[in-house]
C-alpha cells in the first residue's frame, strides 16, 4: 500500500521539486529574467495578466478542441476506410504519409489565402496535423483482426461490413484512443501555430505580441498556461480512454 | 433396386454431406504456384463425425476452407448439404486452436456472435432475447461451464475459452461443425477431458462434424470414420472406419485394437510424409 501511496504522490513532488531547483539555479547563478525569468516572476506575470491570459486561453482551448472534433470525426472514418480496404489502405498511404511530412507551420499561408486571418486557420491547422495519428491507429486496429475470427464470420454469410462494425471497429477502439492523446496534443500544437500566423487573438497570437515586445515574463507565463491546459486535456483523453476500453488493460486487473 | 438401396441410405442417415470431388486448390498468393491440395476427394455422410489427418502443412486447413465457402476450388467440385459451394454456406459453425474470443464482450455475449450475423436469428435475437440467452445457458451447462456467462473470455483458463468458443459454433444449430486443431494447444488432461465434451456434444446435436487434428489418437476416438492425407499437395491417401461403439469411454483408448488403429494410422501418416 505504501508504494501505491508513493506512485500517486510522485508525479507532484517531481513536478514541484523540478520548479523549486529552477528557481534555486535562478537564485544562485543570478541569472537575468530577460535570459530565465525564475518560476516566481513568472507566477507574478500569469496573476498580473490573469485577465488577458484566461481570454485568449479559452480562444485556443476552443480553437484546439474544435479542430480535434474535426480530426476524430474525419480520423474515424478515413480509418475505418482504409482499415477495411487493402486496396485503397495501399493506394493512398503514400498520400497520405506525404501528406503528414508537410510541416503544417508551411499550409498556414495557404489557409489564409483561403480563409483569411480568424478563426478558421488555426482549427483548420489543428484538424491537419492531429488526425494522421487517428487514421493510422483506427486502420490499424481494423486491419489487424484475426484471420480465424474473420473466417468464423465469413462461414456465417457476415458481409465485410458486418466483420468491420461487430469485430474491427470496437478492436480497434484502444489503438483510437491511445492516438487520441498524441493527436490531443498535436492538435494544440497546430492550433497555436495557427494563431501565430494567422488570428487576432489565442494564446499563439499573445506570444507572438508579447515576444515582439519584448515582455519576457508574458512570453513564459502563456507558455506556462499552455504546459497546463495540455495537461489537462491529456488527462481527460486519458481518462475516457480507461473507462471507454477497460477491457484492454485487463492484464493490470487480473495481475 | 437402386432406388430402394438410396432410400435404405437416407433412413440410416447416410447420404453424403459434404463431398469434395476431385479438388485441385492453388491459393492466388502462393509464391511457388504448388497448389495446396490436389486431386482431392472425399465424402462425409450427415450425422457423421469425420477426422483428417495428415502431416503438417498437408492442406488440411484449406481443405476446412473448400467445405465451408471461404475458398472455390480452382478444379474440381465443392458439395456440401446437397448443393455446390459458390458462396460461405452460412450453416457452418467453426472453432479453431485459437479460441478467438472478443476481450470486449462477456463470454455469453461471445457464444450469441453468430446470432448477430445468420437468419434467420439476426432478425429475432432483439425480440428473443431471453430465449437465446437461455439456450447459451444450457449449451454453457453443456460444456460444464455453468454460470460462468457474465465474465469475461480473458478471464477463463485456455480450456474454458475452447470450450465457449465450441459453444458459439453451435449457437446457431449448424448442419455443420468444421473443427480446426481446436485442442490443440491444451495440456493432455484438458484435451482428453474436453474429448469427452465433444463426443456428448456430438450426440446431443446430430451435427456433422469434421474435425481436422494431429492428433492420430484424438481421431481414433472421437470420429467415425478418419482420412489421412498426404504431404502438400494434399490428397486422400487412406480411408478408415472406425467401428468402436458408441457411446464410448475413455478406456478404450488403452485396448490393444485402440493402440493398433492409431499405429495403422501412424503407418499411414509416415508413408505420406516419406513420399515427399
Amino acid at each position: 500500500m505504501k508504494t501505491r501511496n508513493q506512485l500517486v504522490m510522485a508525479p507532484f513532488i517531481f513536478t514541484l521539486g523540478f520548479f523549486i531547483l529552477w528557481e534555486i539555479l535562478c537564485l544562485v547563478l543570478n541569472i537575468s529574467s530577460f535570459i530565465l525569468p525564475a518560476p516566481s516572476t513568472i507566477l507574478q506575470a500569469v496573476w498580473e495578466y490573469r485577465s488577458q491570459l484566461t481570454f485568449h486561453a479559452m480562444h485556443t482551448l476552443w480553437m484546439t478542441l474544435s479542430g480535434f472534433s474535426l480530426a476524430v470525426g474525419f480520423g474515424l472514418l478515413l480509418g475505418m476506410v482504409l482499415g477495411s480496404s487493402r486496396l485503397i489502405n495501399a493506394g493512398t498511404y503514400p498520400l497520405l504519409v506525404g501528406f503528414n511530412a508537410i510541416p503544417k507551420v508551411a499550409v498556414v499561408p495557404i489557409l489564409v489565402f483561403w480563409f483569411g486571418v480568424g478563426w478558421v486557420p488555426p482549427v483548420m491547422t489543428a484538424f491537419l496535423i492531429s488526425f494522421f495519428p487517428i487514421v493510422v491507429n483506427v486502420a490499424t486496429g481494423i486491419a489487424t483482426v484475426e484471420p480465424e475470427m474473420e473466417d468464423v464470420l465469413r462461414a456465417l454469410g457476415a458481409s465485410k461490413r458486418d466483420i468491420v462494425f461487430k469485430v474491427g471497429v470496437p478492436r480497434a477502439m484502444p489503438y483510437f484512443f491511445g492516438s487520441l492523446k498524441v493527436a490531443i496534443t498535436l492538435a494544440y500544437v497546430g492550433s497555436v501555430i495557427g494563431e501565430q500566423n494567422a488570428s487576432n487573438v489565442g494564446i499563439g497570437n499573445l506570444l507572438t505580441r508579447a515576444s515582439a515586445a519584448f515582455e519576457v515574463p508574458l512570453v513564459w507565463a502563456a507558455l506556462l498556461v499552455l504546459a497546463v491546459l495540455g495537461v489537462a486535456m491529456y488527462a481527460l483523453t486519458a481518462s475516457v480512454e480507461h473507462s471507454v476500453t477497460g477491457w484492454a488493460q485487463r492484464s493490470q486487473m487480473v495481475a | 433396386m437402386q432406388s430402394g438401396f438410396f432410400l435404405l441410405m437416407a433412413l440410416y442417415g447416410m447420404e453424403p454431406f459434404v463431398e469434395l470431388h476431385d479438388v485441385t486448390h492453388v491459393y492466388a498468393r502462393a509464391e511457388d504456384s504448388l497448389p495446396a491440395v490436389r486431386s482431392l476427394t472425399l465424402k462425409v455422410n450427415e450425422g457423421e463425425f469425420a477426422a483428417i489427418v495428415g502431416p503438417s502443412g498437408c492442406g488440411k486447413s484449406t481443405l476446412m476452407k473448400l467445405a465451408t465457402g471461404l475458398q472455390f476450388p480452382v478444379e474440381g467440385k465443392v458439395i456440401v448439404g446437397g448443393r455446390k459451394v459458390a458462396a460461405p454456406v452460412k450453416l457452418a459453425g467453426m472453432a479453431f486452436q485459437n479460441p478467438t474470443m472478443l476481450p470486449w464482450r462477456t463470454t455469453l455475449d461471445n457464444i450469441l456472435l453468430p446470432l448477430e450475423i445468420v437468419e434467420p436469428h439476426r432478425s429475432r435475437l432483439r425480440r428473443h432475447k431471453a430465449e437465446y440467452v437461455a439456450k447459451a445457458e444450457g449449451l454453457l451447462a453443456q460444456v460444464g461451464l455453468k454460470g460462468q456467462g457474465h465474465r469475461f473470455p480473458w478471464q477463463l483458463s485456455g480450456g474454458m475459452q475452447q470450450r465457449v468458443s465450441l459453444c458459439r459454433a453451435l449457437i446457431h444449430e449448424p448442419k455443420l461443425l468444421m473443427l480446426d486443431e481446436p485442442f490443440g494447444a491444451l495440456d493432455s488432461f484438458t484435451r482428453e477431458e474436453l474429448w469427452c465434451v465433444m463426443r456428448d456434444l456430438h450426440a446431443a446435436q446430430k451435427v456433422t462434424i469434421v474435425l481436422v487434428t494431429h492428433d492420430l489418437r484424438e481421431a481414433a476416438f472421437l470420429a467415425d470414420r478418419i482420412f489421412c492425407m498426404s504431404a502438400r499437395p494434399g490428397r486422400i491417401v487412406a480411408e478408415r472406419e472406425v467401428g468402436f461403439p458408441r457411446p464410448r469411454d475413455l478406456d478404450i483408448t488403452y485396448t490393444p485394437e485402440f493402440a493398433a488403429l492409431v499405429h495403422e494410422l501412424r503407418g499411414h501418416i509416415a508413408q505420406a510424409r516419406q513420399a515427399v
